[in-house]
């Protein structure tokens, strides 16, 4: 009887020392992700974007996702508010999906459906949720927590004419996914491409940057934000891809934290989703 | 006449709207124009057909066309907006015009204000309904129309209030309007008075005391979404008498006065999202529970839980449970050949959602059960996206019970399979 308590000690410093030591993770690798995420979902105090989404099955067949994307975000944390508001396809068209996404504890979600004037919250979970249908999942969309995967720079190198740092990440929890590398932009610290393993080792998903506009802040135009206009998501293993460009992207349009309320929820005003 | 230079009007809006897709823009004024053509039918899979109806084996067979008009001006922060339906029913030989809703909105600071013809919905039940007072269309429901029929406009005046500190609805509608509850023509239902043929319904008189008042105030609270309810009108759902209870000859349908209070919460569970709501229904002209054509005062309170359990795929349930006030005095009070409604009468749901092939294969399911009653309705479906533009549905509605007398066992000779069809545009 006496063995199992002393597992229990073995197995809480064990998780101490991890902490400590970050279980193999490299810290300057940790920090590359971590302005990476910043650099990808953190610019600027808000913003606003056109999106426009085509999922390409293997055939060649194309189906497309048009929405408005509204950003804000809370003052020095992680705290963020989102509005995806749907134009196409027409079977979705007018719908608002609302996220106030927090950096320690699970977000909040509601989806507003005009036909029935129905504001309902929404279970989901964002590592296993492809967002609208796509390649992408909802994890991709708004960000990964750092704390979830353990980091190694294993090497650097130019792709595409620009000078990488390649990442290796492991999750902590194998959720999809066992491993992705990242090619991180030395200048701006934008992801240019991402590799997705499975649990058989094999390369089944590869997010690459097509392009990376430099956009001026409205209150500033000093600030410049580096951002990933146009993108793509493919899956090797379906043959099923999504393209994705971000259109009239605007940083710093004073947006303001008390309109990510019910109320836009069901009457976003038209100068947002024009 | 009239109906035909309004298709024209609406055809000449539809093409004008269409040239740049779907929308257009003259200074301040912008107009969007869209729809759908949908087309549903659905036919009995029991084999046997209500007497004196007139559908037989098919239960619906229409085609609508949905035109959804929506203008603003951004110079003042207005728009209006008109969703319509033209229709044709091939079972009924119909021709006509489905107003879902025709509405002026208008925003100053805080508060937008809303008048017209407006859908509305409150509360946080899954198709069960304790402060969503207004009115529903059941048959719709049981036909397998889309989930949106369930509910139609309601004529009135709504103002919002949106404040950091408390939030505002206050409805007003002076012209009641009761639930569309399926009818002896295209189905099999129970009615304790079906001898008597000659029916008369009055509703409520058209007076400025009669309108109906709703109002919900509402605020998020430690991550739920908290609300209060209130409302001034009418039973939905008709109570009926006979001019002479010795020798009938004539049913009256009427609706008695309804106040409602009560609360509802929604927010995080652990992995998921929990609901709960509550309502005191307070049958106003029968108070004391000795009318048996009123229904009594009711307790009413659910509880849902809805979660993801894998990629793509949601399951929700939900018990619900209501509790007639005074129940000894309505037994006491009940003509003999009239089922006995128990004092408490629950039900459960249960909602499972799997999408698949990206999202554009979804197979659902959605059943009702109750242990009081010992009825049920199951609801399979399946929806396939051919393109964008284009989806197909394929559905059932099953009932069954123990008895024919409660809402759900009455429609056992009802089971039916749909197909719809939908193109937007």
């Amino acid at each position: 009887m006496k063995i199992v308590p002393i597992t229990i000690i073995a197995s809480f410093i064990m998780s101490l020392s991890s902490g400590v030591a970050f279980a193999g993770t490299d810290t300057s690798a940790q920090d590359i992700i971590a302005k990476s995420q910043q650099a990808s979902y953190y610019q600027a105090s808000d913003m606003k974007a056109k999106v426009s989404m085509a999922l390409i099955d293997k055939n060649g067949k194309e189906r497309s996702r048009v929405m408005t994307m509204l950003r804000i975000d809370e003052a020095g944390g992680e705290n963020q508010k989102y509005f995806i508001y749907f134009h196409e396809p027409g079977d979705v068209r007018g719908m608002t999906f609302m996220v106030w996404k927090y950096g320690d504890k699970e977000d909040d979600r509601w989806l507003f459906i005009p036909a029935v004037d129905l504001v309902r919250r929404i279970a989901a979970d964002d590592k296993r949720s492809s967002f609208v249908g796509s390649d992408f999942n909802y994890e991709d969309v708004s960000g990964r927590d750092v704390e979830s995967d353990t980091y190694t720079l294993v090497r650097e190198e130019k792709l595409n004419e620009r000078d990488c740092y390649v990442i290796e990440s492991v999750p902590k929890k194998v959720i999809d996914y066992t491993k992705r590398v990242s090619w991180v932009d030395k200048e701006n610290y934008l992801p240019l491409k991402e590799e997705y393993y499975d649990r058989q080792g094999e390369l089944y998903r590869v997010f690459t940057a097509e392009q990376v506009d430099v956009i001026a802040s409205r209150k500033d135009e000093a600030s410049k934000f580096p951002s990933v206009t146009k993108r793509t998501m493919a899956n090797l293993k379906t043959g099923h891809k999504t393209e994705v460009s971000f259109e009239d992207i605007a940083y710093d349009i004073d947006l303001n934290d008390k309109d990510f309320s019910e109320r836009y929820l069901r009457k976003p005003p038209k100068k947002w989703i024009r | 006449m009239i109906r035909r230079t309004v298709v024209i009007v609406l055809g000449f809006i539809l093409t004008g709207g269409l040239v740049d897709s779907g929308s257009a823009q003259f200074g301040d004024r912008n107009i969007e124009v869209h729809g759908y053509l949908l087309g549903n039918y659905a036919g009995r899979t029991t084999g046997l057909s209500p007497a004196g109806g007139r559908f037989s084996d098919f239960m619906l067979s229409e085609e609508r066309l949905r035109l959804d008009i929506e203008t603003w001006s951004e110079a003042v922060e207005a728009a209006a907006r008109i969703r319509l339906d033209m229709f044709h029913d091939a079972l009924g030989r119909d021709f006509d015009i489905d107003l879902r809703e025709a509405y002026i909105n208008y925003t100053a600071g805080p508060f937008d204000f809303t008048l017209g013809r407006q859908i509305v919905t409150w509360g946080v039940g899954d198709l069960i309904f304790i402060n969503d007072v207004f009115p529903k269309d059941w048959e719709s429901f049981f036909l397998g129309r889309p989930l949106e029929y369930l509910k139609f406009g309601v004529d009135g005046l709504r103002m919002r209030l949106s404040s950091g500190l408390v939030n505002a609805d206050i409805l007003a509608v002076p012209t009641f309007e009761p639930d569309n509850l399926p009818g002896s023509d295209r189905f099999f239902l129970f009615d304790p008075l079906a001898a008597i043929s000659s029916r008369r319904e009055q509703l409520p008189g058209r007076t400025f005391e009669n309108t109906e008042l709703a109002v919900r105030v509402y605020r998020y609270i430690w991550g739920f979404d908290v609300s209060g309810y209130a409302y001034k009108g009418f039973w939905r759902s008709p109570g009926m008498m006979t001019d002479d209870p010795a020798a009938p000859t004539e049913v009256m349908i009427f609706y008695p006065e309804l106040f409602v209070y009560g609360f509802s919460a929604q927010g995080r569970a652990p992995g998921g999202v929990v609901s709960l709501e509550a309502g005191y229904y307070d049958s106003r002209d029968d108070s004391d529970g000795a009318d048996p054509s009123i229904p009594n005062s009711q307790v009413r309170f659910l509880i849902g839980y809805q979660r993801q359990m894998w990629e793509d795929f949601n399951a929700g349930v939900q018990y619900h449970a209501e509790r007639m006030q005074d129940h000894e005095t309505y037994t006491a009070s009940l003509p003999g050949g009239f089922p006995e409604q128990s004092e408490y009468r629950d039900t459960v749901t249960l909602r499972l959602t799997q999408l698949l092939k990206h999202q554009t294969l979804k197979l659902s399911f959605f059943g009702f059960y109750s242990p009081a009653d010992t009825d049920y309705l199951l609801q399979p479906s399946i929806t396939y996206k051919f393109a964008d533009s284009f989806s197909t549905t394929i559905g059932g509605n099953i009932f069954g019970g123990k008895e024919e007398t409660t809402f759900l066992g009455q429609f056992e000779k009802n089971d039916n399979t749909y197909l719809s069809a939908l193109f937007t545009f």
